[in-house]
């Protein structure tokens, strides 16, 4: 190591990896992942979001986890977003682009993306 | 990018029960399912609640699951990594509430507990240089080497008040102080990882979870006092340890954060690798040092102090691996956050290994000065079997007990120096009723008359007489004399010992004699043991009110001691007694713990 700057461009490398193991509070990011959301094509959406948040370095704020079924099928693939402190936000018939659309504007804008979200659909 | 983490424990505790072939299982499940890219699996070192393991931790959700077999991994990963369900039967208990699971850092255990020394241990892959530097590893190195003066990094270890985690609480700062001046050819940086007390294993733990935390510390140590050598001296018992330090040491090298001039300042230092053989006493430091250089480990009269004449004759200075493991988190942190946990003079956080009649047993990191009942009732879950609390024992063989009545003392170097105890490592040993206070005095000093190196009277001769008066007690031969004598005794071996081996060594018997000097009478003067357990003094009775006469007991017994009573009369149609316990007894309790009416007891 002949300087700083070379650590750090490891600690970069690894720093997203490491802070997914935290025991902190983080906004949650769950996408439904039973059998009816995998069918559906569950698995593209939960990698793509754990891999931009990554690629973002918002794993220490982010974290992405899976659940079972919802209990609403027929709108797989679901992802529902857990901020602290407000209310959850749930996302339908989602896919790998409109995943990358929710993290650009909800969760590093700050703006619930209506037109996938739940409400638009008029189920609330 | 992986979007989990399946953190799987490889520290000592969780190995032995069968953590590695839960590895397996997982890396086979997870590739069975197509799921390698997405899911690392990592052996990490022991994340402290060893009574669980193996343990497991899935992250990003902070899953704990607790005591997992190879053949429930397929279930995990079907079910948890797949489809997003925890598995809530192999969560640990703790974690589980009625709608679901907590994380980790909600349990009782876990809550009241602040992880600094133990900070990467069971979080960072031990084996993976890359992962510890991702957690801010070797930054403070580059802080220390690119910033700071040798005297500014002593002042920032003197201000934070850290005190040495190896027993006898001396100010780290104070000693890399006394030795920075003294020039020499040559210089040492050693690291005692010895850890011969009794039930203490957090050097183990940090040595196998973050050996290159200490690495890191050796470093800023040989930088602070002007050394570019570098000794750990660990146990070979310690066989993981010792080869992650062996991993840590290589990788380092090849980075070149250890070796020459490191990160391009012109600064030099290596570190090298000395196996103990597992004699207590070579965890003395002049033993220590002497063990080092090839010769037999025995202790040598101070002064000279090793600051000025340690290994090979150099100036050397000697911590402790959990005293090493705050260090860079102090450079980088500041003094002033270390000093802000603690109290007054005991500063930051300690690491306890809870053990003997207790929940949860396992390693816990506190600030100093939390109360003894916090650490009992609430981290160790309190006494098993509805047991009641009676002591606890801290600082092993050198140390004391504190009894009940104590309970609400806060732990800190001052508070237990008191009452006659010490923090010592941080081994804490709790009893129940079931332990007899004069047994323990005597299991202790069995422990040091076999530690002790022979080279002083006092020590070699001392501590042997003591265990036959002790012996004498429990046996129910002893007189009030003897108690006298025996108290004599200590005073002489603690005074006339070359070392603290042999100072130290009567302090079990001390301190129970100051709290419980009523059962050494009992022993003595009733010929009882209060507590059940001297054998000499006790018989196993069977209730003949409580006896069916199904004589489960009498083919237990090992030692065809339970008969059929020939001399039984006949009382409202049953023969009474029906069985007896004689002579041939060898008071094992395997008839106790076989009959199902309660019916033996203990007198
Ligand atoms: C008999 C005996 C055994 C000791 N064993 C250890 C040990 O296993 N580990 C340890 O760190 N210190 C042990 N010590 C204390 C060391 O002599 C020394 O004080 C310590 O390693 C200094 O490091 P520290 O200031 O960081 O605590 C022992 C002392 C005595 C007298």
């Amino acid at each position: 190591m002949k300087s700083l700057a070379e650590l750090k461009a490891i600690k970069e490398k690894m720093q997203n990896q490491m802070n997914m193991r935290s025991d902190a509070d983080h906004t949650r990011v769950v996408v439904g992942m039973a059998t009816c959301g995998i069918a559906a094509g569950a698995r593209p959406v939960l990698n793509t979001l754990s891999d931009e948040i990554q690629k973002r370095g918002l794993t220490d704020k982010i974290a992405v986890t899976q659940t079972g079924c919802i209990g609403l099928c027929q709108f797989e693939p679901i992802v529902e977003v857990y901020e602290p402190g407000k209310e959850k936000v749930t996302y339908i018939k989602m896919d790998a682009e409109k995943a990358l659309e929710v993290i650009e504007r909800h969760l590093v804008g700050g703006h619930v993306v209506e037109k996938y979200s739940m409400g638009a659909s008029g189920l609330k | 990018m992986y979007r989990s983490h399946v953190l799987v424990c490889g520290g000592t505790g969780c190995t032995s029960s069968g953590s590695l072939k839960v590895k397996e299982a997982f890396e086979k499940a997870i590739k069975a399912e197509g799921l390698e890219k997405e899911v690392a699996v990592v052996e990490t070192g022991c994340h402290g609640l060893c009574q669980m393991g193996p343990v497991v931790i899935v992250y990003p959700d902070a899953t704990f699951y607790a005591r997992v077999e190879a053949k429930d991994v397929e279930e995990i990963v079907k079910e948890h990594l797949l489809k997003g369900r925890i598995v809530k039967r192999l969560v640990y208990e703790e974690a589980q509430t009625e709608d679901g699971v907590k994380t980790l850092a909600d349990t009782n255990f876990y809550s009241k507990q602040v992880r600094v020394a133990l900070r990467n241990c069971g979080v960072i892959n031990p084996e993976d240089i890359d992962e510890y530097i991702g957690t801010g590893g070797y930054e403070a190195l580059g802080k220390v080497l690119t910033e700071m003066t040798p005297d500014e990094v002593i002042q920032v270890i003197l201000d934070s008040g850290l005190r040495g985690r190896g027993g006898a609480g001396f100010p780290t700062g104070l000693k890399w102080k006394l030795c920075r001046p003294n020039q020499a050819d040559k210089k040492y940086v050693c690291c005692n990882g010895d850890e011969g007390d009794p039930g203490a294993f957090m050097d183990r733990s940090v040595l196998e979870g973050d050996p290159h935390a200490v690495l890191e510390a050796m470093a800023i140590a040989g930088y602070a006092i002007g050394s570019d050598q570098g000794y750990i001296y660990v146990r070979a018992e310690y066989p993981i340890a010792v080869e992650r330090l062996k991993i840590a040491i290589k990788q380092a090298r090849e980075y070149g954060l250890l070796g020459k001039n490191i990160f391009g300042t012109g600064f030099n230092f290596d570190i090298d690798l000395r196996l103990g053989a597992g004699a207590f006493v070579c965890g003395e430091e002049t033993a220590l040092m002497t063990s080092i250089e090839g010769k037999r480990g025995e202790p040598r009269p101070r002064p000279p102090f090793p600051a000025v004449k340690g290994l090979f004759g150099k100036p050397s200075i000697l911590n402790n691996v959990e005293t090493y493991a705050n260090i860079p988190q102090i450079i980088l942190k500041g003094a002033e956050w270390f000093a802000s946990m603690g109290t007054e003079k005991s500063k930051g956080t300690k690491v306890f290994a809870l053990g003997g009649k207790i929940k949860n047993t396992g390693l816990v990191e506190i600030p100093m000065g939390t109360p003894l009942r916090t650490i009992i009732e609430n981290i160790g879950g309190g006494i098993p079997n509805g047991k009641k609390f009676k002591a606890v024992q801290t600082g092993g063989p050198s140390g004391g007990c504190i009894p009940a009545q104590y309970i609400d003392i806060p732990v800190d170097y001052e508070n237990l120096a008191s009452i006659g105890c010490i923090v010592g490592s941080g081994g804490m040993i709790v009893m129940d009723e079931d332990n007899c206070m004069v047994d323990i005095a005597k299991f202790f000093l069995e422990f040091t008359v076999d530690e002790s190196c022979g080279k002083c009277t006092a020590c070699r001769i001392g501590t042997r007489r003591m265990l036959e008066i002790l012996t004498k007690i429990t046996d129910g031969k002893a007189t009030m004399d003897d108690l006298t004598k025996l108290e004599e005794l200590c005073l002489y071996v603690k005074n006339n010992s070359l070392c603290a081996l042999g100072q130290t060594a009567p302090n079990p018997v001390l301190s129970t004699l100051k709290f419980f000097k009523d059962e050494y009478i009992a022993h003595i003067v009733d010929k009882k043991c209060p507590a059940g357990v001297c054998k000499a003094l006790m018989t196993y009775n069977i209730d003949p009110a409580k006896c069916i006469g199904c004589k489960a007991c009498a083919k237990g017994c090992p030692a065809n001691a339970i008969k059929v009573n020939a001399n039984s009369e006949v009382k409202e149609g049953k023969k009474l007694p029906y069985l007896v316990i004689g002579d041939e007894c060898v008071k094992c309790g395997a008839c106790q713990a076989t009959c199902k009416f309660g019916a033996i007891y203990k007198k």
